[in-house]
């Protein structure tokens, strides 16, 4: 509010804060309906995992007499069953091994060709570029035939490196482009005072530019551990070892089994939807400023 | 987009050669050549040929594209994935300007609180939303069905999933309720980039609200709108995890989609080169209309 006012004082000191006064005076009535509004589309918003997550707690009889009402009791049991029995252990063990590395190896890849891109001249730059591009904008089904092929070739086939590999190359793509962006944006003075003092480019990148990215490289690090845990198209194509499924692959092949077991297909499903949550809520505003910043300038 | 001077105008630092930008690419270039860029043009190859996947391939040229004309499952998939459009484009981007207009640079209370929830669909996995929304229409137990029950309307009560004409539409309401807040999150950012100049100015000027929304809020969005545009359009071209945990495609190939039919060729009846072929025109679809909708966007933001 202190940016409208300040931007209002051009037709006069009273006129001005005479309407805000106003204005403020009929800000709550009016904005009721926006929030009535609002509260309707969150609901909708989040209704579906409210449900999926008062199911998780349930015995299928109770599930059957009603859907909407609370766990009459809540049944943590479910979630035991779902985690030791249906093999959602193995799944989240399956899950950290591939989203780790992922994240890690592309995040130092990323910010090294950033830099080189963002800060350098060389030849052929924007060729390179342009070529490291096509990786965001090709859809995976463009690559995932041949991949599933070459993989098997040199025997990687049904492994944790098949879906890391990959997924790294990918992010790599998206990485380059976002940590350029950001690279580009250094004030010039920054990376000379850094050379006046001796560093070579390693040390201006380290010691120098590094604590200034931290923002943008942890909006790219969120995105990348989302997309590598939300996967499923690779997932399903290069492993077929049960105990080697990450968990959305699991959660997909144990609905397909148990399509009765409403309540624990829900537990299962709850435990592949909270670590993303707790992710998204614990970096919001990195990971919408990486959605929409990332977006908005590509 | 690819164009910075400032990046190009910087000489060689001293102690700095050519080489030394290699040393950062490199590693990160390899891996994404072998595991993206080579398999991008495999798939390319692999469209001339026929081949199992298994025996040794045969060259037969653009007969696997000729194919593709006669395909009634493709061209079924193709119109699919235009209705998908409609509810993962269209209804989002018209939500999402709908509650941006509600909401017009007004920092309400709580506005955090609301963002957080409408983002949170887009967060989930879509296996996850797909495996909720498949129990939300479950004709038996499932809780919409229960509802329309509830309030004495048991004639509505249908098995959405399986009904040869309720199915797409009941998947596409899926995509509209997973990218809604996307596009919401996106304008509502843009707005409070809006020079609040502007605005003040078309106040004196006695315009109403919603002649500085269509005047004013509209246009000062075309960036973020034709963001939205792109990205969702991929999304509904691409559509593939939702439809595979709902229906397979069924019933019948009501909700058959591109992607489906790539993945069903290439590792279920082993037509590889068929579906490289398919993949190569999706492929070119999503590029076109991406760089479509940025030219688009170039020629607004030069108005």
């Amino acid at each position: 509010m202190g940016q409208t006012e300040l931007t209002n004082s051009t037709p006069g000191p009273t006129l001005s804060t005479g309407s805000r006064r106003l204005g403020r005076l009929s800000f709550k009535a009016r904005d009721l309906p926006v929030y009535l509004i609002l509260l309707v589309f969150l609901l909708i918003a989040i209704f579906p995992f409210i449900i999926m997550v008062f199911t998780a707690f349930k015995t299928s009889s109770e599930l059957a007499r009603g859907a909407f009402s609370l766990p009459e009791v809540w049944r943590w049991s479910n979630f035991a069953d779902a985690w030791t029995q249906a093999r959602f252990d193995r799944f989240f063990f399956s899950s950290v091994i591939v989203a780790i590395p992922v994240v890690l190896v592309s995040t130092a890849l990323s910010v090294m060709s950033g830099y080189a891109f963002g800060r350098m001249t060389f030849p052929f730059s924007r060729a390179l570029f342009f070529i490291l591009l096509l990786g965001i904008m090709v859809p995976l089904e463009a690559l995932i035939i041949p991949l599933y092929h070459n993989l098997r070739w040199i025997g990687l086939l049904d492994t944790y490196w098949a879906l890391i590999l990959p997924q790294i190359g990918m992010s790599v793509s998206f990485g380059t482009f976002w940590m350029r962006g950001f690279f580009a944006e250094v004030p010039q003075d920054l990376v000379d005072a850094a050379t006046v003092d001796g560093c070579n480019s390693w040390d201006t990148l380290w010691r120098v530019l590094l604590p200034t990215a931290m923002p943008a490289i942890t909006s790219m690090m969120v995105l990348f551990f989302v997309w590598t845990w939300n996967d499923f198209l690779l997932a399903l194509v290069l492993i077929s070892t049960e105990s080697l499924r990450t968990l959305p692959l699991g959660l997909a092949f144990f609905q397909g089994q148990h399509t009765t077991n409403v309540p624990l297909v829900a537990a299962g499903a709850t435990i592949v939807a909270i670590p993303a949550i707790m992710m998204y809520v614990a970096f919001q505003r990195q990971f919408i400023r990486g959605i929409t910043g990332g977006s908005i300038e590509g | 987009m690819l164009n910075t001077p400032k990046a190009r105008s910087r000489g060689y630092k001293p102690g700095e050669r050519p080489w030394t930008a290699c040393l950062y690419i490199l590693p990160g270039f390899i891996i994404y050549a072998v595991f993206v860029l080579w398999p991008i043009l495999d798939t390319l190859r692999y469209s001339f040929y026929e081949w199992s996947g298994f025996s040794s391939p045969s060259f037969i040229g653009l007969d696997n594209y000729i194919k593709l004309y006669s395909d009634e499952i493709f061209r079924k998939a193709l119109v699919n994935n235009l209705w998908f459009i409609v509810f993962y484009t269209v209804f989002p981007i018209v939500i999402g300007l709908f509650l941006t207009a509600l909401m017009t640079r007004r920092r309400l209370p709580g506005m955090t609180l609301f963002r957080t929830g409408l983002f949170m669909p887009y967060v989930m996995a879509m296996v996850v939303v797909g495996v909720v929304w498949r129990w939300i229409y479950n004709p038996a137990t499932g809780p919409l069905n229960q509802a329309l029950r509830a309030v004495g309307l048991d004639a509505l009560a249908r098995p959405w999933l399986g009904d040869f004409d309720l199915a797409l539409p009941a998947v596409g309401v899926v995509g509209t309720w997973v990218q809604f807040g996307f596009c919401m999150v996106l304008f509502i950012a843009g707005v409070q980039r809006i020079d609040e100049m502007l605005y003040d100015a078309a106040k004196l000027d006695g315009a109403n609200e919603w002649r500085q929304f269509w005047h004013i809020t509209l246009p000062g969005l075309r960036n973020e709108i034709s963001v939205a545009m792109v990205t969702t359009l991929i999304a509904a071209l691409r559509i593939f995890d939702l439809v595979f945990v709902t229906t397979r495609g069924g019933p019948g190939n009501e909700t058959m989609v591109v992607a489906l039919h790539i993945y069903r060729n290439a590792f279920a009846i082993n037509r590889v080169g068929y579906a490289a072929a398919i993949a190569v025109v999706l492929t070119i679809v999503i590029v076109i209309i991406s760089v479509g909708v940025l030219a688009l966007r170039q020629k607004w933001v030069e108005d």
